[in-house]
């Protein structure tokens, strides 16, 4: 089991009461570009604290918005790559699908590669509906577009006989001939996001890294599905630990009420997520029009992004946005307590998706302070993750299962 | 290239393409071009028009039930697509009706060819850029919530009402893929073609731009503008209507579409 810490890299002043939208309309009035400054620094200190205790890095980005200032994943991942030493790092990611210039993605991240010697964990993910206006980034056909980015990447990344050409329905390039060539051979891991499960087939049929995010247990179905579709697609044996990951929220203290107190700071994230103006939350097109009708018909509601989260025995437990700390915690999204009540809760939900080799750790939103990120992943290395390791992996051994795939 | 005969049903092959039709009313051709809403068979407004004229009314590729083959993409293909059309179902001497971005295409067509066209009329039209790079012509109706698309976009906005719970799965499909087709055609650049304004002189057929006063979605100076860009255009307003004249006002609508029709005969 790896672990990585996350942050959206927050700028919480900017979240006024009431306020309609915290994403894509805005106004950049809001921010104090010296508070950013500091809000900056704090966070890569966290993320420069996780390579000397254990930990890994775990880096997305967001445009237009004041609940993540991680304008561009590359950038923060470049600074990490010279001042990091051991941590894998991990971005999940690169919205390839909204960015205009897959090319540029994929030099960013060999260069990303090269200069942490080979750390890179190089993700890709399909982007949040509300990004596609800040991103000019045409809604129809974004799959496709998505899919046809990743290859002109993997390509780019692995073709070594100088320049090919590339015409396709989206991109055109005359000349794609990418220096430096990755770190690690053929590529750098490669990640994509999925939180629906036809969305997991894909994935595994390339044999990436599935990662699913917030889906709490609904992650069982997701797993469940990326394994027939590895057994489909004709690879032998089981599939390997370190292909599934899921992505949850972790307060941890050394009593239970400094642990929930900050799983509480926590889950200021899920709150903040989703307030986005009405139009930008369904661009037409986005989902294609026959599922969102069969959607829209259950619902009887024009809108149908849904949010719902299920505890264990498959209760709906509403929107998440909405949860309360326990309701979080039942629905398998938080993990936390003291060391002991987070070990036992994440032992459980392992057992109950079918084990993952990954976790990504949500331990800082809001405005959650430096000195208690620090504190919450740092009780979270030392008494957590070596247990939490011991027992994975002899879990996996007790399976019969790989903990790495073998390139 | 018509592979059914006109009264085989409401589908027609166009360029092997599956193609919704409606047929209404007997008279002159009329080719009448639908906005983004698409259109309804039972809409009032070709009862109206087929008391002067033999209405034709297609739902264009991606709207309604007509196919929207996989290789297209634009505005350009939708105006090709019409042109195939006309030739499949031989009209000559067509009166060309379009609204809002069914007023783009038929612009669109008749800067192609104005070869079965005798006339155009262009309702509160999408699809040139007029001012400056800083500012859009028209608000973007992507970045409007409904109810605020729907206030701007009619004089009363009960024309726009749509309930999803009492509507078929069917009639909500509907709806939504005539939005993704328009978000398809017209999402960047926002509503129109860089090159039309430029073509616009080869419209050489009497023209009749349309306007409801109402439409806040693009100013009345937008319409004027356009009607100012084809050689001896008209321009009229339709009052108590917005973007959509033909819904709100469909009486008016043929009563200036015919009066249009009888002046250039």
């Amino acid at each position: 089991m790896r672990v990585y810490h996350f942050t959206e890299q927050p700028y919480p002043d900017a979240w006024l009461k009431d306020a309609e939208s915290l994403r894509a309309i805005l106004p950049n009035k809001l921010l104090d570009p010296v508070v950013a400054a500091n809000l900056y620094h704090e966070y890569l200190d966290a993320w420069q604290l996780c390579d000397e205790i254990g930990l890994d890095i775990f880096v997305n980005e967001h445009h237009s918005t004041s609940t993540c200032l991680t304008a561009s994943a590359n950038l923060i991942l470049g600074i990490l790559a010279r001042t990091t030493k051991k941590a894998r790092l991990l971005g999940l990611g690169f919205p390839i699908a909204n960015n205009s210039n897959p090319l540029r993605v994929a030099e960013e991240l060999a260069m990303i590669d090269v200069i942490s010697r080979g750390r890179l964990e190089m993700g890709f993910v399909k982007g949040v509906p509300y990004e596609l206006h800040p991103a000019n980034s045409l809604p129809v056909r974004h799959t496709d577009r998505f899919w046809e980015a990743h290859d002109l990447i993997m390509k780019a990344l692995t073709y070594h006989e100088g320049p090919f050409s590339w015409e396709g329905e989206f991109f055109q390039y005359r000349n794609v001939n990418v220096w430096p060539r990755p770190y690690q051979q053929p590529h750098p891991p490669v990640w994509i996001s999925a939180n629906s499960v036809p969305s997991a087939r894909p994935i595994a049929l390339r044999g990436h890294v599935l990662g699913t995010v917030m889906t709490g247990y609904k992650a069982k179905d997701l797993f469940a599905e990326y394994k027939r579709a590895w057994a489909d697609s004709g690879r032998k044996g089981p599939v390997p630990m370190d292909r599934l990951c899921y992505a949850g929220f972790v307060g941890v203290g050394n009593t239970r009420d400094e642990g929930r107190r900050r799983g509480d700071m926590v889950m200021e994230y899920l709150r903040t997520n989703a307030i986005v103006a009405e139009a930008y939350k369904n661009p037409a097109g986005f989902i294609p029009a026959k599922p969102a009708a069969q959607m829209i018909k259950k619902t009887g509601k024009m809108t149908f992004l849904s949010h719902d989260l299920y505890a264990k025995d498959g209760t709906n437990l509403g929107d998440f946005s909405k949860a309360d700390l326990q309701c979080s915690i039942d629905g398998g999204l938080m993990f936390t307590g003291t060391p002991d009540d987070v070990y036992e809760q994440m032992v459980d939900f392992y057992e109950t998706v079918g084990g993952f080799g990954h976790f990504l750790m949500t331990a800082q939103a809001g405005r959650m302070s430096y000195k208690d990120t620090a504190d919450n992943i740092t009780l979270f290395a030392k008494e957590v993750l070596p247990r939490l390791k011991d027992y994975t992996k002899s879990r996996a051994k007790s399976w019969g299962i790989p903990e790495r795939a073998v390139a | 290239m018509l592979d059914n005969p006109p009264d085989a049903g409401p589908f027609l092959s166009v360029n092997a393409i599956k193609t919704e039709i409606v047929r209404r009313g007997s008279g002159k051709p009329l080719l009448f071009l639908h906005p983004e809403l698409g259109i309804a068979p039972a809409a009032p407004v070709l009862d109206t028009l087929g008391v002067h004229f033999a209405v034709t009314a297609p739902s264009l590729p991606g709207y309604g039930h007509t196919e929207f083959p996989r290789a297209w993409s634009t505005v350009d293909d939708l105006a090709y697509f019409t042109l195939d059309l006309l030739d499949a179902l031989d009209l000559r001497d067509v009166i060309l009706v379009g609204v809002s971005l069914g007023g783009w295409v038929a612009a669109e067509v008749a800067t192609k060819s104005c070869e079965r066209i005798a006339g155009v009329v262009l309702a509160n039209p999408a699809g040139i850029k007029t001012g400056d790079r800083e500012h859009r012509d028209m608000l973007d109706i992507f970045a409007l919530g409904q109810k605020d698309l729907e206030a701007k976009s009619f004089a009363d906005p009960r024309f726009a009402a749509f309930d999803p719970a009492a509507a078929t799965e069917d009639e909500v499909h509907v709806r939504l893929r005539n939005r993704e087709t328009t978000v398809l055609l017209a999402w960047s650049p926002y509503m129109y073609n860089p090159k039309l304004a430029l073509r616009l002189h080869r419209i050489k057929v009497p023209t009749l731009v349309l306007w409801g006063e109402a439409d806040r979605i693009a100013p009345e100076s937008y319409g004027r503008s356009y009607a100012q860009r084809i050689p001896g255009a008209k321009f009229q307003t339709i009052a108590k209507a917005g973007r959509f004249p033909h819904i709100e006002q469909p009486q008016e609508f043929a009563r200036l579409v015919a009066e249009f029709g009888k002046s250039i005969s």
